[in-house]
């Protein structure tokens, strides 16, 4: 018996049933004890042939299918579809719709974080408090999404030269109302994490993405600021009227856990900057163009990006002068970030990968599409 | 001293009332009835008028009610007047369900984890003293009786992830027992320096000397305080060092697989261990029943409740609030940080014991003692914590801003300011 003690990996699944996978993700970590030496991702499970449904409705009927992507995002999904149709059939929106827009991008990025920075608290082990108090506020954020547009999650609101309806009578109110208690609530989550001496253990050093890798697996979004990239579409490449509104690009140390999460938590404070001027310079006018209902643009091709909250959201076009689009392809921001999860958790423990998964902030409806 | 009466009516001593029922028993049966009897009025007093209620109302109703106070939200508020019956739904609607056992499990250890673990949680509570007279089991060797047994439902909790055949429930054992074993050391060589200390392994010997020097064991041992509190909350699985059933990582732990009522008994047992730790803390930093003679006018029972639940809430507390350790993390924190500390705590407490003793001081001397040992101890963790590297200024707790969209942003770039 010289053999006593022997040891082998054994493969340990975590999900697609599984608390901490944010929706049926599924990853086949091989563990050697408590260190993952190997994880396989297996998506899919989430499939709905989007991109194949697109191409037999009109270019007004695919906005609803946006809305269910990114189902934590509805306004930016639908934001970065009619751009793409609108740089495909030249049309200009009015400012108003723009600023409307930005308005709603901007609040949708608020709910976002809000899931995003609470979820993460809750994978490091801190147990629904900070997800509860970011969710408070996110239901305020719904409730002017309900008062606008009629849903709060799967809103529908934007149309192709504009958005759907005008802004409902009290609805300047009711933001401004809800930007203070906001505010608090960014900086209450802060004060509970930020600076916890446990949360600094969980999530410094942790899931490190260093700069070059962020940027040769175009990353984008928190999880390349995270990694120290000042890279905001917003700020690159504006749409909507961007470049009109002052911000700033949060950008993090060293690109682990935790810098990934204390940028949401700016990026959040930068929202509720341009939300209050884009209020302030709200401008009169139409909040839309009139759009045939059945637009035939011109053959070609389009590409439109916006930042949604989770990165570069692209939406790709192709027209063959019809009723639909000959070919729509989503760039997916959570699938791109998703593609270094293996290179995050390798080497590190299972507690670790559960940290790296709720950092990365996916969302599997757009993964999978 | 308190001064209750031995009238059956003085609810500042309930053991009156239990000596009279045997008495009783003893005037007209044979005597051997009353020592039949005699464990079994013990077992109701505590277990039926302390630790169920304690367990439903506060470890069940209280904790949702309090952490959803925390949550921004209401918690049970359905059942009964302001949802107090919701544990009591909870149990009925328990033993309801089907209890699982999946096909592969390891049936018999599975079946027998959850009485194993029931078990130690009712003996916890014999060598507790609710009143000066109110002990089940007055024990010379209470402190040592009471680590002993609160270390067997580990051995359940290894059964249970054994015997599911669930790689998580596995995985929620070994840690489970890993830490077990690193924490019951820093834990025990504390509860020494208080034996050294109050010169008893008795638990109401531990009490009567808090109650004559007039000075709480937690004023004069800090530090012991702090460890217990970090050791108890580790070896029960209390937030934030409950790897055993870390939700977001392994499910449930050794848990997973079990449903219904087996659930159940652990939950519920979960909660009895929680409160037997914190009535054990309550006797032996808190003072037990004694609070500077308050005890001669209210019942002595009632203070010892009111500090087992005020010690409850602080894990209540700590839940709703912090986040969870790593395991390895956890092991370092044992052996690197609080078992240096508790040997520390150990000499220092013996050294000053020697010098009571030698230099015939008398009682005033120990709030000299206490003030030493606060202010030492205080040093002690700031001077260790930073000696293992502990450097909380150089860490950022804000991203820095870029004005513009560009590349890579060196850390060393002064445009973007590091704040």
């Amino acid at each position: 018996m010289n053999d006593v003690v022997q040891s082998e990996p054994f493969v340990m699944n975590i999900g697609p049933q599984h608390p901490s996978t944010h929706g049926v993700f599924r990853v086949k970590a091989t563990v050697d004890g408590e260190r993952v030496v190997d994880a396989e991702m297996v998506i899919g499970y989430l499939h709905r042939s989007m991109e194949k449904l697109a191409e037999e409705r009109t270019y007004t009927q695919n906005i609803p299918f946006t809305d269910r992507t990114d189902y934590l995002s509805s306004m930016s999904n639908n934001l970065g579809y009619c751009l793409a149709v609108e740089k495909l059939a030249g049309i200009e929106t009015p400012p108003r719709g723009q600023a409307i827009r930005v308005i709603m991008a901007e609040l949708q990025r608020l709910a976002s974080h809000c899931m995003g920075a609470g979820a993460f608290a809750n994978d490091t082990g801190a147990w629904q408090t900070p997800i509860m108090w970011f969710m408070r506020e996110r239901e305020k954020i719904l409730d002017i999404f309900e008062m606008t547009s009629g849903a709060r999650l799967t809103c529908n609101y934007m149309r192709i030269g504009g958005v759907a309806f005008d802004l409902p009578p009290g609805f300047e109110e009711r933001v401004r109302e809800f930007i203070a208690p906001m505010r608090q609530t960014i900086a209450d989550g802060e004060g509970l994490l930020s600076g916890n001496e446990i949360f600094l253990a969980r999530a410094r050093d942790v899931a490190v993405v260093p700069h070059e890798l962020a940027i040769n697996a175009s990353l984008s979004g928190p999880m390349l600021r995270g990694s120290g990239v000042a890279w905001d579409i917003r700020k690159a490449d504006p749409y909507c009227g961007y470049e009109q509104y002052e911000f700033d690009i949060p950008i993090g140390y060293r690109g682990d856990a935790y810098d990934r999460f204390i940028v949401r938590l700016e990026e959040m404070r930068q929202s509720l900057r341009i939300v209050e001027q884009a209020l302030d310079g709200l401008p009169g006018g139409p909040h839309s163009t009139e759009v045939p209902l059945a637009l035939r643009p011109p053959a070609g091709e389009a590409y439109a990006r916006i930042e949604s909250p989770r990165g570069e959201l692209g939406y790709y076009l192709v027209s063959d002068e019809g009723p639909s689009p000959y070919r729509f392809h989503i760039r997916p921001p959570s699938l791109i970030n998703l593609s270094v999860l293996r290179e995050m958790t390798v080497g590190g423990s299972i507690a670790d990968a559960i940290v790296a998964l709720g950092s990365i902030d996916i969302v599997v409806g757009e993964i999978d599409r | 001293m308190p001064t209750a009466t031995d009238h059956w009516y003085d609810f500042r001593d309930l053991s009156n009332l239990s000596r009279v029922i045997l008495e009783g028993i003893d005037s007209v049966g044979p005597s051997e009835l009353a020592y039949l009897v005699a464990p079994l009025i013990g077992f109701v007093a505590f277990f039926l008028v302390f630790v169920l209620p304690s367990q439903l109302f506060l470890g069940v109703y209280g904790e949702r009610r309090i952490i959803g106070r925390m949550q921004a939200r209401k918690g049970p508020n359905r059942v009964g007047p302001l949802g107090l019956l919701q544990p009591l739904a909870d149990a009925v609607k328990l033993l309801q369900k089907e209890a699982l056992t999946p096909a592969r499990a390891d049936r018999a250890i599975m079946w027998a984890a959850p009485i194993f673990f029931v078990a130690p949680a009712v003996l916890l509570f014999a060598v507790i003293p609710f009143g000066p007279r109110m002990v089940f089991a007055d024990l010379p060797a209470g402190l040592i009786f009471f680590i002993a047994v609160s270390g067997l439902p580990v051995l359940a909790a290894f059964m249970a992830g054994w015997g599911s055949n669930n790689k998580y429930s596995l995985f929620g054992a070994m840690r489970v027992v890993a830490m077990s074993v690193s924490y019951e050391v820093p834990l025990v060589l504390m509860l020494l320096g208080v034996a050294v200390f109050a010169n008893t392994l008795s638990l109401p010997g531990i009490v009567l000397f808090q109650a004559e020097v007039n000075l709480w064991l937690v004023f004069m041992m800090p530090l012991a305080f702090a460890v217990y509190f970090i050791c108890v909350s580790a070896e029960l699985n209390r937030t934030p060092t409950d790897i055993a059933e870390a939700e977001s990582e392994i499910v449930a732990g050794y848990l997973t697989e079990y449903s219904g009522m087996k659930w159940g008994l652990f939950y519920g047992m979960d909660i009895g261990y929680a409160l037997a730790a914190s009535a054990f803390a309550a006797t032996v930093f808190l003072g037990g029943w004694s609070m500077w003679g308050l005890e001669q006018w209210v019942p002595p029972w009632l203070i010892f409740v009111a500090k087992t639940h005020l010690f409850y809430f602080v894990f209540i507390w700590t839940r709703g609030t912090l986040p969870r350790l790593r395991v390895d993390q956890l092991m370092g924190f044992a052996w690197k940080f609080l078992l240096p500390l508790a040997v520390f705590n150990l000499f220092l407490v013996a050294l000053e014991r020697l010098l009571w003793a030698e230099a015939d001081l008398g009682d005033g001397i120990v709030f000299a003692f206490a003030a030493v040992n606060i202010a030492l101890s205080a040093v002690a963790v700031w001077g260790w914590a930073r000696l293992l590297g502990y450097r909380p200024e150089r860490m950022p707790t804000r991203p820095r801003l870029a004005r513009e969209a560009g590349g890579y942003v060196p850390l060393d770039d002064p445009a973007a300011g590091g704040r």
